[in-house]
């Protein structure tokens, strides 16, 4: 009788506590928004006029851009166009940037791209550049942090899903490349074969690929792999320089329902791979040139324009011809982050379906090494011994634990996926600290300077694969989102949602200083090399050769020069080849045509940008300027007239001004 | 059995609230630092570039080499807004502009336009005539001064 008694004065209690609460001044309803403490606002203000302390780079996923978000704001400046076109800037549509998005496929307009990391000096953050992979026609591209638009881009041979990339090692010596689905590779006849003889005749592969100063990226070596599938990697630093350590799942060697099929067995593996002695090696000519086609693109600076290389084979090293080049460790179970402390001495594989969070120690790879203290070999690659290299476990710290990063004080923080959370736990003693849920489904989190050797720390920011409810509905389509985390104190405390473009995989962080002041304002129009530059309007003019016609045209408030052009015909192809004569920062000039079938141009002050214009009709054609400049914008206007072909209508360009004294 | 587990909970939904309700309770609306415009504006616009006075420029003969290379970087960077007539086309034309303006206003309007733009009635008069702010095209102090010795031909 007793019990039945109680359990209704906790029901009353229960609903009196939750009227109270509903009805108390400045309370309000139990939602997530009660998680946020009193003070967020101000700590994530950023007054009108002042500038965020962070450059955020957070990936675009499936829409193949990056987006640059200033912390702690959360607002979105940029979205740089760098594996899909763009037609708001004529990125991809140009003649001059069409190169870059050139591949041995052909020319290639979408990707998703998943993983930005930034260019470093003695591991930390150097302001040079962001790289970002391609997953889905595997790339690389390198974005310029001067100029915060795509530099250079790779395409990988013998690749077939660039996931597992491009992290960079800690001088930018190289960043890496490797396949999520291994294929068979060789000639013709050797990648024409039964899916089902997965296992004797596919395989993965990593690459090195190796940025020059100028930003020209060339593949240094590849090594092919058993056929698993690498995930995510991160660089040895400090005192694992010289190594690399890879994240693969899918050791069963599954080519169906890998949902299933690839989650058998209890362990997968780390790769760790020797980079140094791999560069010994090929120093030593002990490489082997094999066929794989790929182009490397660059823009030039000085041409305005983006050249492509094209070569032909790779230079790939034999794991079972130089033992000690690669290991395995065993790692629970389909590891997707493998991330390494900033000592370089902890390394963290994040098992998905695993219910703890293996800690491998370097020095103790190095003694198994040492001491051959193998369990047995994956297609000829040692597999240390599990116990022999590991430093530790977290218990029972989450579910679905997929990738974490550090602050600069030995703590970790690891996003679950499954238990939608972030956990901070401390490296040495292995102890959760603080748990924090994210709203919902964390993928990715992100500390400044978390891959680094002194992270920033200051925030960890959760990229959350769900919304639901968190924002304004916008149809079935919903966005994705950001949460800002303050990890000054002992405890997390959720400061901020925003949404953000694209899906966020994963985003790097630095310091606003780190950047800023360098920013390119305007390219010099004296050292602007295009071949169809018009330096002043006194080298604007028109010219045909056969059915081409190109038309050297310049911008400057509000005008443009020729701004009347006759004797086009149907038939002819025009190139408008647009230089913007202003020397001025925040001045482009935008350019458009009836009926382009590309885009528009948007010229930056001192650039030289081609649109190609092909005339359907007869008649008088407008084109304009598409990004206000000055009050005079709406009459920065411009016509062409289209006659038949064969018409005896002479070819001019000209601009009527008002009657000059001189 | 099951009070044991109503309690804890109860107690727990009561903490909560307490918490929850405390916070709220402390939520003033004490409004971000800065927000009453005590933070620093944005130095955008002004520039910290030396102007020149009268002191600086010394005109004596006219310098062949130097009108040479001022008519190459106005075919370049000014030709595009001032004829060499005296008809506005965006700007004012640049005939005989050196009867009516001082040499060190010149200069200044060529390097130090936004500075003049926000400081000068003269500039201020013929930005709204022209209605078209004058870009600074990033000359360098050399160039400009053969801009000037240019514009002493005209």
């Amino acid at each position: 009788m007793n019990t039945p008694l109680k359990l209704t004065g906790g029901v009353i209690g229960f609903a009196t506590l939750v009227f109270l609460l509903l009805n108390s001044p400045g309370c309000k309803p139990t939602t997530t928004k009660t998680a946020v403490t009193g003070d967020a606002a101000s700590r994530v203000y950023v007054a009108p006029g002042t500038h965020d302390e962070f450059y955020n780079f957070v990936s675009g996923g499936f829409n193949g851009q990056l987006s640059v978000v200033g912390l702690p704001s959360g607002r979105t400046f940029r979205n740089i166009p760098v594996f899909s076109v763009d037609p708001e800037s004529g990125y991809g549509y140009s003649e001059e940037t069409k190169p870059m998005l050139m591949t041995t496929h052909g020319f290639i307009p979408w990707d998703d791209s998943h993983h930005p990391d930034l260019s470093q000096t003695n591991g930390m953050p150097d302001g040079r550049w962001v790289f970002i992979n391609g997953n889905n026609t595997p790339r690389i591209a390198m974005i310029d942090l001067t100029t915060f638009r795509t530099h250079s881009m790779i395409e990988i041979p013998n690749s077939a899903g660039n996931h597992s990339s491009p992290f960079s090692t800690p001088n930018t010596e190289y960043v890496v490349a490797s396949t999520r689905f291994s294929i068979p590779v060789g000639t013709e006849a050797e990648r024409d074969v039964p899916i089902n003889t997965y296992k004797e005749n596919f395989k993965g592969s990593v690459s090195f690929v190796r940025p020059e100063a100028d930003g020209k990226m060339s593949i240094a070596f590849q090594i092919l792999t058993p056929p698993v599938n690498f995930d995510l990697a991160r660089t040895g630093k400090g005192a694992s320089d010289g190594w690399f350590f890879f994240s693969c799942y899918n050791t069963e060697k599954a080519y169906s329902l890998l949902e299933v099929n690839a989650s058998q067995r209890d362990k997968d593996f780390i790769m760790a791979v020797n980079w140094k002695m791999a560069e010994q090696l090929v120093k030593e000519g002990r490489g082997k040139r094999v066929p794989g086609k790929h182009y490397s693109n660059w823009h030039n600076h000085k041409t305005h324009t983006v050249e492509s290389t094209i070569y032909d084979d790779v230079l790939q090293l034999d794991y079972m011809e130089h033992p000690g080049l690669v290991y395995f460790m065993p790692c629970p179970k389909s590891p997707h982050g493998c991330d390494v402390d900033p000592t370089g001495e902890f390394i963290v594989g994040s098992g998905k379906l695993a219910a703890l969070l293996p800690v491998f120690s370097f020095s103790k790879i190095q003694q198994a090494i040492a001491n051959q203290d193998f369990e047995g070999d994956f297609a000829g690659i040692p597999v240390l011994k599990y116990e022999s290299v590991l430093y530790g476990e977290v218990k029972k710290p989450g579910l679905g634990p997929l990738h974490t990063e550090f602050d600069a004080h030995g703590n970790a923080y690891t996003s679950f996926f499954v238990s939608s959370e972030i956990v901070k736990w401390n490296i040495k003693d292995l102890e959760v600290l603080d748990r924090v849920p994210t709203y919902y489904s964390i993928g990715h989190l992100c500390v400044p300077g978390g891959p680094n050797v002194k992270p920033y720390g200051k925030y960890v920011i959760a990229y959350n694969k769900i919304t639901k409810d968190r924002y304004l509905p916008t149809g079935p389509e919903l966005c994705h989102s950001a949460q800002l985390y303050s990890i000054d104190g002992d405890k997390m405390e959720l400061l901020l949602d925003f949404p953000t473009v694209g899906e966020p995989h994963y985003a790097v962080a630095c310091p606003a200083e780190l950047l800023k002041d360098k920013s390119v304002k305007f390219y010099r129009i004296e050292e602007n090399e295009h071949p169809w530059v018009a330096k002043g309007e006194k080298e604007s003019g028109i010219e045909r050769r056969g059915r081409n016609v190109h038309i050297k045209m310049t911008t400057i408030r509000s005008h443009f020069t020729p701004d009347n052009i006759e004797g086009i015909q149907l038939g002819d192809t025009v190139y408008f080849h647009v230089t913007n004569l202003e020397q001025d920062w925040d001045v482009p000039h935008g350019f458009a045509i009836k009926g382009a079938a590309n885009a528009e141009l948007l010229i930056m002050p001192g650039e030289t940008a081609t649109l190609k214009w092909i005339p359907t009709k007869v008649g008088v054609v407008p084109f304009y300027c598409t990004d206000f400049c000055s009050a005079l914008h709406q009459e920065m206007q411009g016509y062409l007239r289209v006659s038949p072909r064969g018409s005896n209508v002479p070819l001019k360009a000209y601009t009527v001004s008002v009657d000059d004294e001189l | 059995m099951r009070t044991k587990t109503i309690v804890p909970l109860a107690t727990l939904v009561a903490l909560f609230a307490f918490t929850a309700c405390g916070g709220g309770g402390d939520d003033k609306p004490s409004g971000p630092p800065g927000a009453s415009g005590s933070a620093p504006a944005a130095d955008a616009g002004k520039s910290k570039a030396k102007m020149f006075t009268a002191a600086d420029i010394t005109l004596g003969d006219i310098d062949l080499g130097m009108v040479d290379k001022g008519q190459n970087i106005y075919d370049v960077k000014c030709q595009a807004c001032h004829s060499l007539g005296k008809n506005r086309v965006v700007g004012p034309g640049f005939k005989g502009i050196m009867e009516n303006r001082r040499p060190e206003w010149v200069m200044n309007m060529i390097l130090n336009i936004d500075v003049m733009l926000e400081t000068d009635e003269e500039a201020q008069r013929l930005l709204e005539e022209c209605l078209v702010r004058m870009p600074n095209q990033g000359l360098s102090k050399d160039e400009g001064r053969n801009v000037l010795e240019f514009l002493r031909t005209l």
